[in-house]
């Protein structure tokens, strides 16, 4: 099925954890927060997190700025 | 507010030098500023990661020290709900309740918003955060902030990055009058000097990142500003003299050569 990291497109498989698919591109350290539409999805539950076909995933992490 | 002690969301604070770190020619610059400038409250944005370079240069580890707080900021929403949004990532990624609210959807001006603010801040103080907003230099808007439960107020000096100095200085000089809460003078601090007046005014503490970024040093600027808030608020502390207009003797004018 296909989902959004940041707008870019991903084919996973059906069933995918939001921490399996952080695993796979690398984003599952630290100073990484997550939010699949507009809900914030904590680090303690992304494993148990299963995504949806279609899932709008967004990964923010920290930039210089005043 | 002028307490002795600066303490915002429980936390005390040894410097009253907030500092950004926007517009740094480098991360190692920023991180030696940051070092100089004493200070212990350093702000961070936020964004998405580009999924081109998921893994391109992290600045935290240049800011992240155990005596420094970092405060995430949500530049880049343009209301409320955005800024809750943000704000709840930042709690996430960073693992603090400090937010710097900025809502300020005017591109020119960078304005913020007060009424999005507002309401913001009123959502977040109930979740927890620890909210030190960005503002208009209101009195009247402080005072519903702190009915809203902000942890500080931050008024402008001046429009972002335009190193103006106190353009706000009466309006200013009113919410420091009249806070409950800590006054942080953020935006259009220039120079060490305009730093200085305000920590003399009796401001809590200024945010400075403009000025220190882009001076021909930014390490001895932020040196600079550090030593310009401390002889301020000693200044404060002390008790300035009062203003006159016409002459005050200092030496004595009668019984010369008596």
């Amino acid at each position: 099925m296909k989902i959004h990291i940041n707008h870019k497109e991903y084919e996973v498989v059906d069933g995918a954890t939001l921490a399996d698919v952080l695993a796979s591109v690398g984003l599952d350290g630290a100073g990484y927060a997550v939010a699949i539409g507009t809900k914030v999805i904590r680090r303690d539950e992304r494993a148990e997190t299963v995504l949806p076909e279609g899932a709008d995933i967004t990964v923010i992490k920290a930039v210089c700025g005043g | 507010m002028n307490s002795k002690e600066l303490i915002i969301g429980g936390r005390r604070f040894g410097s009253r030098l907030f500092a950004g770190t926007g517009k740094f020619q480098s991360n190692a610059v920023m991180e030696a500023a940051i070092k100089a400038s004493g200070t212990e409250m350093v702000t961070v944005a936020m964004k998405r990661v580009d999924m081109l370079d998921p893994q391109a240069d992290d600045m935290l580890h240049h800011v992240s020290a155990a005596h420094i707080q970092l405060l995430p900021n949500t530049s880049g929403v343009r209301n409320a709900e955005e800024a809750v949004l943000a704000a709840r990532l930042a709690r996430e990624a960073f693992g603090t309740n400090f937010i710097k609210l900025e809502i300020h959807p005017d591109p020119k001006y960078l304005f913020p918003d007060p009424v999005e603010t507002l309401k913001a801040t009123e959502e977040l103080a109930k979740d927890g955060f620890v909210v030190l907003p960005y503002i208009q230099a209101d009195p009247v808007l402080c005072k519903r902030l702190e009915d809203a439960g902000t942890a500080a107020v931050m008024p402008l000096a001046a429009p972002i990055g335009t190193n103006k100095g106190l353009v706000t200085r009466e309006l200013l000089s009113i919410i420091i009058e009249e806070s409950n809460v800590p006054v942080v003078v953020d935006a259009g601090l220039g120079a060490p000097s305009h730093a200085a007046e305000a920590m003399e005014m009796g401001a809590d503490a200024v945010l400075v990142n403009t000025a220190i970024a882009v001076a021909g040093d930014p390490v001895a600027m932020a040196d600079a500003f550090r030593m310009a808030v401390i002889a301020g608020r000693q200044a404060y502390e002390a008790g300035l003299g009062g203003v006159c207009r016409s002459a005050q003797a200092s030496s004595p004018l009668t019984s010369f050569l008596d």
